[in-house]
């Protein structure tokens, strides 16, 4: 089924959808960039039409819906950990196919590793269902056909915006009561075929190679210019990593939260036990972290995908323009390298 | 839904001071753990932390507790008949059933020793589970010696060597565990050994290299680790290497694995 709406059946149809559904779409925040007078777009409920950014890729990623920066996990008193409550309205997350691809991912980490199922992902996932918002091309950061995330199948609606308004494509009956006596039109969404950007994924299968790559001198480049803030993370439409903490409420100190909070592995201090060195004391070890769990090591663990989307978020994001696909191509170099010398042997 | 991390009230029975810095708190709960599995304790408004079992009985569960920072500074204010919440067990403990009928050589660095103490036991009161049992315990100095009783006991059961870093103690050895390891009657044992090794990472690094130098079989030597966690069910992290959560597929790892990761 397919329907094309003017600007104000849009807005019809996000106000009936808002009676059933939290709807989240990347927004306009102004002024609130990371330079004066500069934006941030990041995902918060939409109630209008207007509201929606589709004209370029969002700052923050869709996850922030899923895995918010920070979440109650129990409130407790001296005696008792209470756990929070989950959303009881369904979820409608408007998305580019990275965004939902980025999804399988946490689910691989949230909702399977160990066989453990967290709760907290769990209860939010299980009332999500996506829009997706037709890609109109990302912009020089993005290398999702390299990392094979830029299409989808999970999805019940499909946008292609424009300027007057919207297409869609319903895929889940659940949905066709929205549309009603509008008349059905032709749309069926294409996905980008081609980015400006392209990252070809090292070969790091050989145990040998990924050990001489651990200790390679690319690395080092990062000592002087990643300064660990750990923006790229938060940025990341796919890191998971969390701390959890305790906070009292400050007028009763009996009475508080467990709380999750977004951490990352770029900080200092991420793997830092009490009394004890930390293990990676260099940003050049943490960059290597990062980037070998990305191109490497969660693939290993989990089977079918990097675990990188090809976003680009990271790069657009680093205060130090470090960018990831310029990092991956360096690991491509810096593995020819260590084969080439170790054929030599 | 289940929650994997909800934390449950436990009432602690007991509070036996080690040392000055390491005490053991017996808390009273019919969780069942294989030996080696560690559980995170929990204080409201303060947080938690990974505690290996140090032993397990009838309805209770021990922890010997190295006071070293927020939670486990809390932990030490507590006495007999207060709460203490637990969530797991978590983590894959030592393959006893590999170990059975097979000489079990031991080698621990200070509170390393917490982590194999319920397997001790088991082994010193079910005597016929093992050919034998060789203990290489070390310690920095007499303070930070831990189970003072135990390690009477199991000169009788097994065949021990305890030793002091630098300082002397009587019947007591001097010097690195490393320095016991040739001791040990390798050729005696037929190839049919199993070797635990549990302390601070350079001790089981520097140990896991001296075994090999006395020519013991790599895959016959097995470590526990201790990573930063947050959550031990997998999800925030913290404790991953490579591809390797230690939280899930450790903190027991064969050395075969062990030697192989790179933080
Ligand atoms: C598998 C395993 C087994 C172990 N077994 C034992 C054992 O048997 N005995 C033993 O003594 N030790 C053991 N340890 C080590 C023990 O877990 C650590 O010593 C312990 O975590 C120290 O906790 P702490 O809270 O006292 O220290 P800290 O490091 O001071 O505190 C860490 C806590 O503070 C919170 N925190 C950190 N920063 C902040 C902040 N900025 N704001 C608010 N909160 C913050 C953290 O979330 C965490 O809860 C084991 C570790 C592992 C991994
Ligand atoms: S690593 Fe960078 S490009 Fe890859 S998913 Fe994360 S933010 Fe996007
Ligand atoms: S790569 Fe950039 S964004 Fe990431 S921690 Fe380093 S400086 Fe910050
Ligand atoms: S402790 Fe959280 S992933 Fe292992």
């Amino acid at each position: 089924m397919g329907y094309t709406l003017n600007r104000q059946q849009a807005d019809a149809l996000l106000a009936a959808l808002s009676k059933d559904y939290t709807v989240y779409a990347p927004k306009r925040f102004l002024n609130q960039g990371r330079y004066s007078a500069t934006d941030v777009i990041r995902y918060a409920e939409v109630e209008r039409f207007e509201d929606i950014v589709w004209q370029t890729k969002s700052d923050y990623p869709a996850k922030e819906v899923l895995t918010p920066i920070q979440q109650a996990l129990f409130y407790f008193t001296e005696d008792e950990y209470r756990e929070s409550k989950g959303p009881k309205k369904p979820i409608l997350i408007l998305a580019r196919p990275c965004d939902i691809n980025a999804q399988h991912i946490q689910a691989k980490i949230y909702a399977g590793n160990g066989g453990y199922t967290d709760l907290y992902y769990e209860r939010v996932r299980e009332m999500v269902k996506f829009a997706m918002m037709e890609c109109c091309g990302g912009d020089d950061t993005c290398f999702c056909v390299s990392m094979g995330t830029n299409k989808t199948s999970d999805y019940s609606l499909a946008f292609k915006f424009s300027d007057d308004g919207v297409q869609v494509q319903v895929t889940d009956n659940a949905f066709a009561s929205y549309f009603g006596d509008l008349p059905q039109t032709d749309y069926t969404p294409s996905f980008v075929e081609e980015n400006e950007l392209k990252v070809t994924v090292p070969d790091l299968s050989d145990k040998e190679v990924r050990k001489a790559l651990k200790s390679h001198p690319m690395w080092q480049e990062f000592n002087s210019r990643c300064i660990s803030c750990g923006a790229c993370t938060v940025a990341c439409s796919t890191c998971t990593c969390f701390t959890t903490r305790d906070v009292i409420y400050g007028d009763n100190p009996e009475v508080g939260e467990r709380r999750r909070v977004t951490s990352s592995c770029q900080i200092a201090g991420f793997d830092q036990m009490a009394g004890q060195r930390e293990f990676r004391s260099t940003a050049a070890d943490r960059m290597r972290y990062k980037v070998l769990h990305k191109f490497h090591d969660y693939k290993a663990r989990f089977g079918d995908s990097h675990m990188c989307v090809g976003c680009g978020r990271c790069t657009h994001r680093c205060p130090e323009l470090i960018s990831i696909s310029a990092t991956v191509n360096k690991v491509s170099a810096a593995v020819n390298e260590i084969k080439a010398g170790l054929a030599q042997k | 839904m289940m929650n994997p991390v909800q934390p449950k009230p436990c009432t602690i029975l007991d509070v036996h001071k080690e040392s000055a810095h390491e005490w053991t708190f017996r808390v009273e709960t019919d969780m069942k753990v294989d030996h080696g599995q560690f559980m995170q304790l929990s204080i409201p408004k303060i947080g938690e932390c990974p505690i290996s079992v140090s032993a397990q009985g009838d309805g209770w569960l021990e922890f010997t507790i190295r006071n070293v920072g927020k939670v486990t500074n809390v932990i030490f204010e507590k006495t007999a008949g207060d709460t203490m919440f637990l969530r797991g067990p978590y983590g894959k403990g030592w393959p006893v059933d590999q170990f059975k009928g097979k000489h079990v050589v031991i080698i621990t660095g200070g509170t390393g020793l917490a982590p194999v103490r319920s397997m001790l036991n088991l082994f010193a009161s079910q005597p016929d589970m093992v050919k034998s049992v060789h203990l290489i315990s070390g310690f920095k100095n007499e303070d930070g010696i831990v189970f003072h009783k135990e390690l009477e006991a199991w000169k009788e059961r097994f065949s021990t060597i305890y030793a002091l870093d630098n300082d002397t103690k009587d019947g007591w050895r001097t010097g690195m565990v490393t320095a016991f390891v040739k001791e040990i009657p390798w050729d005696s044992f037929g190839g049919d050994y199993a070797v635990v090794v549990v302390g601070p990472p350079p001790m089981m690094k520097f140990t896991g290299l001296e075994l090999l130098k006395n020519g013991v079989d790599v895959e016959k030597i097995w470590m526990s680790f201790e990573r930063k966690m947050s959550c031990a069910v997998g999800k925030c992290g913290h404790c991953r290497i490579d591809e390797t959560y230690v939280c899930l597929d450790g903190p027991v790892f064969p050395y075969t694995i062990a030697r192989d990761l790179v933080d």
